[in-house]
């Protein structure tokens, strides 16, 4: 409902409604009204982040309707008359989870609200993150009150392949409201996660072997004409993966498994992003030489099984070596049952990652890894209006998202009184 | 009695050690006067350009830098541009690798933390890089009562009877675990299946408890038996009991047990302790609770928000927050009461709640706590803002000697972590149950 033009655009892709023109109209002329283009919210704050450059001192952000329409010092923005304004310490752009299971794993964590993992088989590509994302999870709601504003979701660690991911915005009543993009990556897993629920794989190795002959049944199904196969819905994703539309975030935190994930997307050419990655310290340069993103562990990630090895200082590390970094919230068992990416990325400019470089590993290099730059990330004219003001440095413990914005809406604005 | 034996036996550890390493191996002896830094004492305003004055592990004096006495032949310590604390309490902890009781039964009040922890493991340098100087170590919530818990101090040593903290004059060192609502109840086995009967069972306990207690007063005193002799300490006031409890009726549910048989009790996590606030207030009972980055993870806490530490200060609650380490990491203690700060608590209430509230809540304020003559010197040296994202514990001493040092890499790499520091150390999350 925040978004008309999204919102008409999937009306209009969906074959039901296009039968229906009346319908249409109608349905487009309800979302015009409830949602006015002409509205109008300025954000003032001391210091504004756009990270598209060095940050502005004494900054506005003015968004029109959805977008951004002007971003500047406050001499040159001119706010309108008749503007919301919001005034605080510091903006940033919306915050970007560019990893976690929100939304599949539920807040009480019973197995009617846990479906970030199915265990019947190893590998399922064909499992969509749409058909489990719960946009009225509470969690959902907990993150946005923390100024998260989109979240990459969906099948979580466990399996070789557990399914795909998606990408939301974290407002909206249904699915279709909520997508930014129905899938965003296909969702695997390296090391003991992806053996310990399964007959086999029950090695390493087999694990390896499995998603090989995977990945050759994907490469003769899409070489196969069209008229000469039956659609087949694993090979469909994993065809999407090759072809390079999405990529494969696979979850490794041994360096023998990140190597394993490096050995297999150079073998079939496939976009890979690492997650997790708890020993990324140990093979820094074979990631950077491979120009391999990562989506790091939280830093406050307990050091244990196959992150044992954790550092808090790994985010500086990979940083300081050229490798693109954004922080994820993960997937939790327990508690806390998702992390928070603006708390995570807190400790990890605490501990040797600079400041701009914690900002950007949730906003900017999130959106760029899970493929999002042109609309989110930065504060740009003609960007998706997704904002958040603060009462201090963002990292600071004792800091408060004060007003959240999310496509021109207010999502959040007591949050300091 | 124990504590003076291991006093003495460190003393000679640290007699051999000095031979070896003279920096710090004489703390114990020679006077230090720590000046320059901002002193937070908890036993009043925070001094600017203060001194510590500590020898033979206790504090001599502290104060203005000009207005304490300083022994001469003291130790000169630059502290500028650092802040001191007292040493951190953690109310709750599962660090080196606790045991306590087994499925056999809910109820183990005979079982002994003291027996079923390794003080070699990395937990307690994770611990010590966190600021934390003395340690409530718990078993699990998964029992009605999982046994006697143990207080240590955070101390260099290499068995158990190094690091215990004791009563004064006492053999009792430590509290009592017990526990309601989900985690305690099982589907089968000997174990409880609804809150009702996990109350009606602690209850006959306690009975069972002030028979043997009445009996060991008459003229046929009865046969030694381990779990009332721990139930009876309870009774008679001299074993705290450290209840895990998370929704307000089970909170309720812990209150209605004292009152009904009188023990001295500490709640535990409390999540929706601000949901009854008041009545929690109103029982002059404190509360030892946490701070996890999100609501959920289980029914019980799904209400847990960064609010509860300001709702329970407001309403007159003591108010300590605990680790629960592994659920909450040591290394980042001073985390917790920073996000009270967050959701709107009084500074000061949050600073308390990791030092003397936590060492009221153990029976242990006259020793540790606060930096105050005469009490042990435990205290910690920090980079800045005790409640900073970016301020590290510098330093943390524990009776004069320092045990953490964060400019000796091999110190500091209990803080980082990174390849083989925690091998073996971590509990996996499921197995504690908390």
């Amino acid at each position: 409902m925040n978004n008309p033009t999204r919102n008409i655009r999937r009306s209009f892709s969906s074959v039901w409604i296009r039968c229906v023109g009346g319908v249409v109209a109608g349905v487009m002329a309800w979302m015009l009204m409830a949602a006015p283009l002409t509205a109008q919210i300025a954000l003032r704050a001391d210091t504004v982040h756009t990270m598209t450059g060095d940050p502005i001192i004494n900054g506005v952000v003015l968004i029109e309707g959805s977008t951004i329409a002007d971003v500047g010092p406050a001499d040159a923005v001119d706010i309108p008359d008749g503007a919301t304004v919001y005034e605080g310490t510091v903006i940033t752009p919306g915050l970007v989870d560019p990893r976690g299971t929100v939304g599949l794993s539920g807040i009480y964590n019973v197995d009617s609200d846990q479906d970030q993992l199915d265990t019947t088989a190893p590998m399922q590509p064909e499992l969509r993150a749409i058909d489990a994302y719960n946009p009225q999870e509470e969690l959902v709601a907990f993150l946005r009150d923390q100024g998260i504003t989109t979240v990459h979701t969906g099948h979580g660690p466990g399996a070789l392949i557990s399914g795909q991911t998606a990408t939301f915005k974290t407002t909206g009543e249904t699915v279709d409201d909520a997508s930014l993009s129905d899938i965003s990556a296909l969702s695997m897993t390296l090391g003991p996660a992806a053996t310990q629920r399964f007959s086999s794989p029950g090695t390493r190795a087999k694990g390896a072997a499995m998603l090989r002959d995977m990945f050759l049944q994907a490469e003769r199904y899409r070489d196969t004409p069209e008229d000469e196969r039956e659609r087949n819905l694993p090979m469909e994703v994993l065809v999407q993966v090759l072809d390079g539309e999405i990529p494969a975030f696979i979850q490794a935190h041994r360096s023998h498994d990140i190597m394993t994930a490096l050995r297999l997307a150079e073998e079939f050419g496939f976009n890979l992003v690492l997650e997790g990655a708890a020993e990324a310290y140990l093979v820094t340069e074979e990631i950077a030489e491979a120009d391999i993103p990562v989506v790091l562990h939280p830093p406050k990630i307990r050091p244990f099984g196959a992150a044992e090895n954790a550092q808090l200082t790994t985010a500086g590390e990979l940083h300081a070596a050229g490798i693109p970094v954004a922080i994820q919230s993960g997937y939790e068992a327990y508690v806390p049952k998702t992390r928070v990416v603006l708390f995570e990325a807190g400790v990890a400019a605490a501990n040797g990652l600079p400041h701009e470089a914690a900002l950007a590993s949730i906003t900017r290099t999130a959106a760029d890894i899970i493929g999002q730059s042109d609309v989110i990330g930065t504060l740009e004219p003609g960007k998706h209006g997704d904002v958040v003001l603060y009462n201090g440095n963002p990292f600071e413990y004792v800091t408060n998202a004060c007003t959240v914005v999310i496509e021109g809406e207010v999502v959040k604005e007591d949050g300091c009184s | 009695m124990l504590s003076n034996q291991i006093r003495q036996a460190l003393l000679i550890a640290v007699g051999v050690l000095g031979l070896l390493a003279a920096d710090t191996a004489h703390a114990q002896d020679d006077p230090h006067v720590f000046r320059g830094a901002t002193i937070y004492t908890m036993s009043g305003d925070a001094i600017d350009n203060g001194a510590l004055v500590i020898q033979n592990g206790e504090i001599l004096d502290v104060g203005s830098v000009g207005a304490v006495d300083v022994p001469s032949g003291a130790v000169e310590v630059d502290a500028s541009g650092q802040v001191i604390m007292p040493g951190l309490i953690d109310t709750h902890s599962h660090i080196g690798g606790v045991s306590g009781g087994d499925g056999s039964s809910p109820l183990h009040p005979g079982v002994r933390t003291i027996d079923g922890i390794n003080v070699r493991n990395s937990g307690i340098m994770r611990a010590r890089a966190g600021g934390i100087t003395t340690v409530n170590v718990l078993s699990g919530s998964g029992h009605l009562m999982s046994g006697q818990t143990t207080h240590l101090k955070l101390r260099d040593g290499s068995t158990i009877d190094d690091l215990l903290l004791c009563y004064e004059d006492s053999d009792i060192c430590g509290g009592m675990k017990m526990a309601n609502g989900t985690n305690s109840q099982r589907d089968s086995g000997p174990f409880p299946g609804t809150r009702a009967k996990s109350a009606a069972e602690a209850r006959a306990l306690f009975l069972e408890a002030e028979a043997y207690r009445d009996q060991l007063n008459s003229d046929d005193p009865p046969d030694r038996d381990l779990g009332m002799e721990g139930l009876v300490e309870v009774l008679n006031g001299e074993r705290i009991v450290h209840f895990h409890t998370h929704r307000h009726d089970d909170i309720m549910t812990a209150l209605r047990l004292r009152d009904e048989f009188g023990f001295e009790l500490v709640l535990h996590h409390v999540s929706e302790g601000w949901r009854v606030a008041d009545e929690i207030a109103e029982a002059g009972v404190p509360a030892s609770i946490i701070t996890l980055d999100s609501p959920g993870g289980k029914h019980e806490a799904v209400n847990l928000y960064f609010k509860n530490g300001r709702v329970l200060d407001e309403a007159g609650v003591d108010v300590s927050y605990h680790t629960d380490d592994p659920i909450t990491d040591s290394r980042l203690f001073l985390r917790s009461p920073a996000m009270g700060v967050r959701a709107g608590m009084d500074r000061t209430a949050a600073l308390e709640s990791v030092t003397i509230a936590g060492a009221r809540q153990l029976g242990l304020e006259d020793r540790i706590g606060s930096l105050e003559p005469g009490k042990d010197a435990d205290f910690i040296l920090l980079s800045g803002d005790p409640l900073s994202t970016y301020t590290r514990v510098n330093e943390t001493w524990i009776e004069g000697m320092r045990v953490f040092d964060r400019s000796n890499p091999d110190d500091n790499a209990f803080f980082t972590g990174g390849y083989r520091i925690f091998d073996g150390t971590m509990h996996h999350v499921h197995d504690i149950n908390e």
